[in-house]
């Protein structure tokens, strides 16, 4: 052996280590990890996947440097989980609406639960729910929240360099109009008279609907300030009933707070 | 975990699948005396949510099922409320429809394949581990699951959850031009397929055979995605419509799930292997010569050979995929119209995964009075156990730590997606 190997080597940096754990979901938010194919092989290199179910027999304890979080809170055994994973989490980030916003599922929210699993399950006991779908925000503090069902996959590989590099993540908060007029896409609610819910809609999935001749139903949830009275005028002007109204505010973000207010808001009207 | 001469396998959380869940296999000596598949990922009550919303939003609503394989719930709800409601589609549509799931499939089986499937056979953890040793397969693998999600994001807007697919058609077709920046990348991913059936046939397979009833669709014409009777290897030839009757879900005490079998018979396996032995005749050329030459031919019994079957549907999916887009016009309405009409519709559709059942009741104001979806998962899952009750006595000889392992595996073949399944599946949480 050669004096040089015998000198140790320069301790190499730990990667930070990801943890990525799921409540109730579909799974897809989490899928985008490896639907970024060419990127994939960059980001494992850069991190330690310490935990991820869906992807590694691997399961490594915590602490993690970052955790990302897919689904909502539907069950007593989840609402304690998730303070755990809190706990061992340096930065946790929400991923997709059912994380944000509670999911599809918070249309359990104001139905009753009980009602809703005796018309799924032949056996109810055996169920155990809670009455609400709730998103992490409403357990423990949250350090950034991904929009969108599913999350745009670019824009989860944007958080997570921002989060690794200690810098401030490029998201907008601004809503679809801005990506339509930046794809110099005709307006389909004003030229074509469609119901898009665009206005109120956080950006993200680049004007995905409207590209494809249909309105935006609010698969992002609501941008930063978004004016859900004015826009529920415009559907009625178009003709839309208060029950269509009500239904279209509430579909994968309707437990967020600005889109659950303009679905009562429709009910009661 | 060894006493009195017995000992458990449990996997507290199983791992390269999709969603939650939990395997507990308890035995003394050979005798394998329960086995448990325990789902603990939890409901998420679509059936229930599904009732007063408009037959449109069921597409997208369903999609939500499983962010693994939204196109198969998009194109059973499609498929169940046209028949409700009487719709016809046009040809061009229909073609465009078994492109979409050419992507599907393509994206679905090769993640499978490569990336949750052959690390068990290679002895690694997980694909990030595999790569090291195995960056060239790894990356071959990487562009044909993107070729897969470039098809589904041009038909469908986007890979997860696409937005395009509507009752009545699509939003917006692509113009031919569209489809056809994609055949040289189609044409290397047909030949990285064949490659795919050569690899995986190198595999080792354990020697275990088991006499299944296989069942899935059968088109006179063409390898099964949207229609079809529904046929098994034991005599079954029904339409969607007579779904219910012939089949069923039950309740076994011990194992607390709804386990779906065939009434009168018991447990029955759908997907790749049993799409495999009961079409073999309709699949393309190129697809029946490569399983042929790796030996592969029906009725395949062996369940971890379904991994060189998923190969050869991989080529397939990229063969029809070439030959849609060169027989493709654009039709010259994306969509026909839907008028709320009150009826009552089912469909069955191959999912990547095996059949998946849509049933709706819709009134006259077009809302949903009453759905039922009936996943592939939650209908192999009485399959797993049967399974996991032989092999798990296969390997009495093994060290616990390898019997694990190679359960987890058994159950990995099946490539199941528990996301799905928990509609349909009692969730038991256990508290001490």
């Amino acid at each position: 052996m050669s004096s040089d190997s015998k000198r140790k080597a320069p301790k190499a940096q730990a990667k930070p280590k990801i943890g990525v754990f799921k409540f109730a979901s579909c799974d897809g938010c989490q899928l985008c990890l490896l639907d970024a194919e060419d990127e994939l092989l960059g980001v494992v290199g850069a991190v330690e996947i310490a935990y991820f179910p869906e992807a590694t027999r691997t399961m490594l304890k915590g602490p993690y440097d970052i955790g990302l979080v897919e689904g909502s809170i539907t069950t007593h055994h989840d609402a304690q989980r998730i303070q755990e994973i809190r706990r061992k989490c340096k930065t946790l980030i929400t991923i997709g609406a059912c994380a944000t916003a509670g999911g599809i599922q918070a249309l359990r929210n104001w139905k009753d639960v009980d009602e809703f699993v005796r018309a799924v399950y032949a056996s109810p006991q055996f169920i155990s729910t809670l009455k609400l779908s709730t998103p992490i925000a409403e357990h423990v503090p949250v350090d950034f929240e991904l929009r969108g069902c599913p999350i745009n996959k670019y824009q989860l590989i944007e958080l997570l360099t921002a989060t690794l590099v200690g810098r401030k993540p490029n998201i907008p908060t601004y809503s679809v109009c801005m990506e339509c007029k930046r794809k110099a896409a005709v307006c389909i609610a004003v030229a074509r008279g469609v119901p898009c819910l665009g206005p109120v809609t956080h950006a993200g999935c680049g004007a995905l609907c409207p590209s494809y001749d249909r309105g935006c139903y609010g698969c992002y949830g609501p941008m930063e300030t978004p004016n859900t009275a004015s826009l529920t005028s415009q559907f009625r002007i178009l003709g839309q009933s208060g029950d269509q109204i009500s239904r279209a505010f509430r579909s994968f973000n309707a437990w967020a707070w600005q889109f659950r207010k303009a679905s009562e808001e429709c009910e009661r009207a | 975990m060894t006493g009195r001469g017995g000992r458990t396998i449990k996997v507290d959380t199983l791992a390269r699948v999709e969603g939650e869940g939990a395997l507990y296999i308890k035995m003394a000596g050979n005798h394998v005396s329960e086995v448990k598949l325990r789902i603990y990922e939890p409901p998420r009550l679509f059936e229930a949510f599904l009732r007063g919303r408009h037959f449109s939003e069921a597409p997208d609503i369903t999609a939500r099922i499983c962010g693994i394989c939204p196109i198969a719930y998009q194109m059973s709800a499609i498929h169940a409320i046209e028949r409700a409601l009487g719709i016809q589609i046009a040809p061009e549509v229909r073609l465009l429809r078994r492109l979409f799931y050419c992507g599907e499939w393509i994206e679905s089986h090769a993640l499978h394949i490569y990336m949750l499937h052959a690390p068990d056979f290679l002895g690694y953890q997980d694909v990030i581990e595999m790569a090291k040793d195995h960056r060239p397969v790894v990356e071959k693998a990487l562009r044909l699951k993107k070729i897969g999600n470039r098809l589904v994001q041009l038909l469908g807007g986007r890979e997860i959850h696409p937005i395009s697919a509507a009752v009545g058609g699509f939003h917006k077709a692509p113009a031919k031009s569209q489809l056809r920046e994609l055949v040289s990348e189609l044409e290397w991913a047909l030949e990285a397929s064949l490659e795919a059936v050569r690899w995986t046939s190198t595999l080792e397979f354990p020697d275990f055979e088991q006499d299944y009833e296989f069942v899935a669709l059968r088109h006179p014409q063409e390898y099964p995605f949207n229609e079809g009777r529904l046929v098994s290897n034991r005599g079954l030839d029904i339409d969607a419509a007579e779904y219910e009757d012939r089949f069923s879900e039950y309740h076994v005490k011990h194992s607390n799930a709804l386990q779906s079998v065939v009434r009168g018979r018991g447990s029955y396996l759908v997907g790749p292997l049993a799409r495999f032995n009961l079409n073999f005749d309709k699949l393309p050329e190129v697809a029946q010569k490569a399983a042929l030459v790796v030996g592969l031919k029906p009725p395949v019994k062996n369940l971890f050979r379904s991994i060189v079957v998923r190969a050869v549907e991989l080529v397939f999916a990229c063969a029809e995929a070439l030959r849609v887009i060169n027989e493709y016009e654009p039709p010259a309405v994306s969509r026909v119209p839907a008028p709320n009409r009150r009826g009552v519709g089912q469909a069955i559709t191959e999912a990547p995964r095996g059949i998946l059942y849509h049933r709706y009741a819709i009134d006259e104001n077009g809302l949903i009075v009453t759905a039922k979806i009936v996943p592939p998962t939650s209908q192999n899952q009485k399959r797993i156990e049967d399974d996991l009750r032989e092999y798990a006595a296969q390997l009495a000889a093994w060290s616990l730590e390898e019997a694990t392992w190679k359960c987890e595996q058994a159950v990995r073949c099946y490539d199941p997606c528990i996301s799905c399944a928990t509609h349909f599946l009692k969730v038991v949480i256990e508290r001490d």
